[in-house]
C-alpha cells in the first residue's frame, strides 16, 4: 500500500461555471440579452423588473425566470399579469439559483421568441454572488432603507457586477443614508460600475437605467 | 449558506480524481479558501462527514489553507489584510483601495492510498 498526492488545482464551483457557459451559448444563439438580478429581500427587485417590463415591452420581447425559495407565486403572478412569459423556479429552500436550475427554467420558455431574459435571483446578499447562471450582465438592486454600509458588510455581491441600481431614492429625505460613504465602498469593490440611483415607485431617474439596457438590446 | 452544494461539488471532484488514479481510498483533500469566498469551513466539514459515508472519500480529512483578504491602498501603497469587512487603510485612512487576494476557493490536491501494483 502506498500513499500519493494527486495535484488538482480546480475551482470548486467549476461544474456550475461550465453549465453557466453552456447556458450563455444558448442565449447567444437565440440573440437573447440575459440579466441576473440579485439583491436582499425587500430591496425592490420585482418592482424594478415590473417597471423595466413596462418601459421596454413595446420595443422588445421579454421573458422572466423567477427564483423563489418557496412555492409561492406572488412575484410570477405580477409578471404574468403583464402578459409576459414567466417561469418560476422553486429552489426548495436553497439560498441561490444555480446554472442547472436556470437551465430547467429555460426549458419552460420559448427562447426563439425572446430578446431580453430577466432572471430574478433569490433575495440574498451572500450566496447568489458565487453562482454564475449564464447571464450577460449581473445587476444588484440595493436600496436606501438597507443602509449605506452594505458594500462594507457584503462585499462579494457588489463585485463582478455590471450595473448597480440604488432603489428607493424617494426615501432619502427621511433616512440617514450617506451616499458618499456608500459610493466609496462601491468604488473599492467595483471601480467604474454603472450606477443608477432611482425610484421604482415614483419612476424618478429610471430613464438612465432603461437607456443603459437599450444600448445592449 | 450554500455549503452543502459546495461540499457535494468537492466530493464529485475528489472521487473523480481518486477513481482515475485507481485509489483504494482518498485520505485527505487540500483546499485553499480565501476569506472573501464566503465559505464557512466548519460547515463544509460538517456536511463532508455526512455525505462521504460509503464513498471513496469516507473518513478523509479536509485540510484548509486559509488565505486572508489583502488590499492595496492606492493612496499610500500600503498593503494590509482584513478579516472580512472592508476597512479604510489603517496607515493613511484612504478608501481608495484595490483587492489583491482573498477570492480563492479551490481544491489543490488530494491524498490517496493505493495498493502497490
Amino acid at each position: 500500500m502506498g500513499t500519493k498526492t494527486i495535484p488538482i488545482v480546480k475551482k470548486i464551483l467549476n461544474a456550475n461555471d461550465q453549465i453557466a457557459q453552456e447556458n450563455n451559448k444558448v442565449f447567444k444563439d437565440n440573440n437573447i440579452l440575459t440579466i441576473n438580478v440579485m439583491a436582499s429581500p425587500g430591496s425592490g427587485k420585482t418592482s424594478m423588473i415590473l417597471r423595466t417590463i413596462k418601459e421596454l415591452s413595446s420595443m422588445c420581447r421579454i421573458g422572466v425566470i423567477e427564483g423563489d425559495t418557496a412555492p409561492v407565486t406572488i412575484d410570477s403572478d405580477k409578471v404574468s399579469n403583464l402578459d409576459i412569459p414567466v417561469t418560476q423556479i422553486n429552489t426548495g429552500g436553497e439560498c441561490h439559483l444555480d446554472a442547472m436550475m436556470v437551465r430547467k427554467g429555460m426549458e419552460q420558455l420559448d427562447l426563439t421568441n425572446l430578446d431580453l431574459l430577466i432572471i430574478e435571483n433569490v433575495g440574498n446578499l451572500i450566496c447568489p454572488a458565487a453562482f454564475k447562471l449564464g447571464e450577460d450582465f449581473s445587476v444588484v438592486v440595493a436600496s436606501i432603507p438597507e443602509g449605506d454600509d452594505k458594500p462594507y458588510k457584503y462585499p462579494n455581491i457588489y463585485r463582478g457586477i455590471q450595473a448597480l441600481i440604488l432603489n428607493k431614492i424617494d426615501l432619502l429625505p427621511y433616512l440617514d443614508f450617506d451616499m458618499d460613504y456608500f459610493q466609496k465602498g462601491i468604488e473599492v469593490l467595483n471601480p467604474g460600475v454603472s450606477f443608477f440611483p432611482l425610484s421604482c415607485k415614483t419612476g424618478e431617474k429610471f430613464g438612465p437605467w432603461i437607456n443603459w439596457l437599450k444600448n445592449y438590446l | 449558506m450554500h455549503e452543502l452544494a459546495v461540499t457535494e461539488s468537492l466530493l464529485r471532484t475528489a472521487s473523480d480524481y481518486g477513481e482515475k488514479n485507481h485509489a483504494d481510498k482518498v485520505t485527505a483533500l487540500n483546499i485553499v479558501i480565501g476569506s472573501l469566498s464566503g465559505i464557512v469551513n466548519d460547515s463544509v466539514q460538517f456536511y463532508w462527514d455526512i455525505i462521504t459515508a460509503n464513498t471513496l472519500c469516507e473518513g478523509s480529512k479536509l485540510k484548509f489553507c486559509k488565505i486572508p483578504a489583502k488590499f492595496n491602498c492606492q493612496a499610500c501603497g500600503n498593503e494590509y489584510e482584513i478579516a472580512s469587512e472592508l476597512i479604510p487603510c489603517p496607515k493613511c485612512g484612504s478608501m481608495d483601495l484595490r483587492i489583491i487576494q482573498g477570492d480563492e476557493f479551490s481544491l489543490e490536491s488530494i491524498e490517496i492510498e493505493k495498493s502497490d501494483q
